[in-house]
């Protein structure tokens, strides 16, 4: 019974095609040259070079960290190549010059960008290995005076915003994987909310691995100015293949005085298939700033895929009464292995964190989440709380719990609470019992356990989310 | 009674013959004869460990037991040959002794998703939120019940009378042929108890029947059983009316113990 619970969740990935492109890839290898070429692709000007070669010249003397909870084999950074992009480049401003295989392959992927099929309510920024290849609805926001747009064309057209926040939340130096992203960063978005305005749509990027031998290393900075709100969501696939892919990406978001920033992510790189073959490395940096009082930031993650998950988006709560809050949803599957959760760093008065974890474990996947609240001196009356819920689906997979509390101050007040459970074969019956399909009952009881989380998505993407679980738990159990 | 009886021969809606199941290697039920018509009520009591919440167990279909000789039919079909899903769609619905909680989905939410399994396996078009909302309040008004337990998620923090009463708002909307009550009345304190009792008796109809198994005679002065069967070591030893019942309450089950040899 319980190996039929898990059969169902092993479905096969949907999104792993390839598009049939010319691409213009830089060979394997890392260098400074490299590193000169990118930075010249990019039109970049001096300081943004000078910026890389810093953060190229730590990484050489940085060890990779290996603490987490999952295991892999080395990576070979001179293998990877670290630029590719497809041969025709288009103009962004019109995206009739856009090569029509890369229009079908977001389409595939659901991801309109052609004008008038456009999703209503959603600005799209389309990243299709290291360049942006589509920004939509840039004119509607720009009259609003928000800025949405490739982090390469940021560079260049806003250099005093990009020079500005630009590593002022990870620093170039602030780990390996950040390190090498600040170095060899290919593509991103950027985006401006300026004082007082509030993002009338749903900012949006989807980035798409295609190329084989090639990591993804993107950067997106968000900044939203006092008072604003922008609610921002980031999608992911990726070609199924035989080798592991890197991606080391870094986000960075800054909220002043009463800006809120809501960070969704959908993510769903190639997994792997059953016997941990292939699938992409995501390890990645993801950090906000609330350095203006009555600041907010949110991070809800749904994460689906990756042969291997090392991330934990976290929150400096810098301003008096700012709010970081973390929803996370991860399903390790098959030889899937997770090391997630949250960093929640109270250093203002009155600062208040939420965390909220499930962790999903089947097949042979393991799933960790590792947390840390850390209540520094002057964070009077700080509050957290934090709960962790794990489930496990079969008898072969692993949930594990690392929360680390560190509290410097007595006014703090913090409330842990964790749970695992098995999905049992009594809850399956009594479903049964009352007429559904065992691939109901599953998805139906995965469901009622992220509720908490999914109710934290925009809406147009908590039923994507509902789906992408539905499709990853739904089997040919008969 | 006879001649009633008689009348209803071809109404047969579920007939067991020499069933026997086991669990984890040991034999529960050893023989089991039982033969429920439409319309009727029946009542199972028996000891602790007869064998009454296993019976009623392998006839939803619990993967946990395993029949090892015998056989079952309803409705003319063999019903033990039938998956469990398939048996609550075709009319068999169980009260569950201990029901299940199901985080984070709401009553409202389950029951749509069970009428609608039932539905889609008659054919029938699946009902949305809203008009199965509207359908649901309809019911909830013939049993006279409210709709605070809609929104709940499905069992969970309910107490164990709270648990039992969901049960049979369940079964009060999915309207199943055949009802099997698997000790509903323990944990009931006398209102809770009459409530339920009461939706039991509304719900009856010449088309359906229930089984209720219940330690206690206490649920059979609310509901009229037809027939009252005693469960002894995973056999029926004796069947009779009501009076039965009665005679049970005030001897205990020692002197049918006594009375009938085990083997």
């Amino acid at each position: 019974m319980s190996s039929g619970i898990e059969a169902q969740v092993l479905q096969p990935y949907k999104y792993g095609f390839v598009t049939d492109i010319e691409s213009d890839v830089v060979p394997p290898g890392l260098s400074e040259d490299v590193i000169r070429l990118i930075s010249t692709k990019k039109g970049e000007p001096e300081w943004m070079l000078e910026w890389r070669l810093k953060a190229y010249r730590n990484w050489l003397k940085m060890p990779e960290p290996h603490w987490s909870n999952v295991t892999y084999g080395p990576i070979d950074y001179q293998a990877i190549s670290y630029y590719a992009a497809p041969k025709q480049r288009p103009t962004l401003d019109s995206l009739d010059q856009v090569d029509p295989k890369l229009i079908e392959t977001f389409e595939k992927l659901g991801i309109p960008i052609e004008e008038r099929k456009r999703l209503a309510g959603v600005a799209v920024d389309a990243v299709f290995d290291s360049v942006s290849v589509a920004t939509t609805f840039r004119e509607t926001l720009a009259r609003q005076g928000i800025i949405f747009c490739a982090i390469s064309e940021a560079i260049r057209e806003h250099p005093e915003l990009v020079r500005k926040y630009l590593g002022s939340v990870v620093p170039h130096n602030d780990n390996f994987f950040a390190a090498l992203n600040s170095a060899v960063f290919t593509d991103g978005s950027f985006a401006y909310i300026p004082k007082g305005v509030r993002c009338p749509l749903e900012l949006s990027t989807y980035f798409r691995i295609n190329a084989s031998s090639t990591g993804q290393f993107e950067r997106t900075l968000i900044v939203a100015e006092e008072g604003s709100y922008v609610s921002y969501l980031e999608g992911c696939s990726a070609p199924v293949r035989d080798e592991n892919q890197l991606h080391a990406a870094v986000v960075e978001l800054v909220a002043l005085d009463d800006a809120t920033i809501k960070y969704s992510t959908i993510q769903n790189w190639y997994p792997g298939d059953e016997e941990g073959r292939g699938g992409i490395y995501n390890f990645v940096t993801k950090r906000g700033a609330c350095r203006g009082k009555n600041s907010k930031i949110s991070w809800t993650q749904v994460e689906t895929g990756s042969a291997i998950t090392w991330k934990y988006p976290g929150c400096i709560l810098q301003g008096d009464n700012s709010i970081g809050e973390f929803y996370s949803v991860a399903v390790t599957n098959q030889r899937q292995q997770a090391d997630t959760g949250t960093k929640m760093i109270h250093l203002g008065k009155n600062t208040r964190s939420t965390i909220v974890s499930k962790g999903i474990s089947a097949g042979r996947g393991q799933n960790t989440y590792r947390g840390l609240v850390k209540i520094l001196k002057g964070a009077e009356h700080a509050r957290n709380y934090s709960q962790c819920d794990s489930m496990l689906i079969g008898d072969r997979c692993g949930a594990h719990t690392f929360p680390y509390i560190d509290v410097r101050n007595s006014t703090a007040i913090m409330e842990h609470e964790a749970s695992t459970s098995k999905i049992g074969e009594d809850q399956i019956f009594y479903a049964k019992q009352r007429g559904l399909s065992a691939e109901d009952a599953v998805s139906m009881i995965v469901n009622g356990f992220c509720k908490e989380v999914f109710k934290e998505l925009p809406m147009e993407f908590a039923v994507e989310a509902q789906r992408l679980l539905g499709i990853s738990l739904e089997g040919s159990v008969g | 009674m006879t001649g009633k009886r008689k009348r209803k021969l071809e109404n047969v809606l579920l007939e067991i013959r020499d069933l026997h199941a086991t669990v984890e290697g040991r034999e529960i039920l050893r023989g089991v004869d039982l033969t429920v018509r439409t319309g009727e009520v029946h009542a199972i009591m028996g000891p602790n460990g007869s064998g009454k919440s296993t019976l009623a167990q392998v006839l939803a279909g619990h993967p946990a037991y395993t029949v090892t000789a015998g056989s079952a039919s309803y409705e003319g079909k063999d019903l033990l040959a039938m998956t469990p899903e398939d048996r609550a769609r075709e009319g068999v619905f169980l009260a569950f002794q201990y029901p299940v909680a199901i985080r984070g989905i709401t009553n409202a939410y389950f029951l749509r998703a069970a009428v609608n399994a039932i539905r889609k396996h008659r054919g029938e078009e699946q009902l949305g939120p809203v008009e199965f909302m509207d359908a649901l309040e309809e019911k909830l008004k013939v049993i006279g019940w409210d709709d605070s337990y809609l929104n709940r998620p499905v069992n969970e923090g309910f107490s164990g009378g709270e648990k039992k009463r969901n049960e049979i708002l369940q079964l009060a909307v999915l309207e199943p042929r055949l009802a099997i009550l698997d000790e509903t009345d323990s944990g009931l304190d006398i209102d809770a108890l009459k409530t339920v009792a009461q939706t039991v008796e509304k719900l009856r109809r010449p088309d359906n029947a229930t089984v209720i198994v219940t330690h206690y005679y206490r649920i059979l002065t609310h509901i009229q059983p037809d027939v009252v069967h005693v469960l002894s070591a995973g056999r029926i030893v004796k069947s009779g009316g009501k009076e039965l019942a009665l005679e049970l309450e005030e001897k205990g089950y020692d002197w049918i113990r006594e009375a009938v040899p085990v083997a």
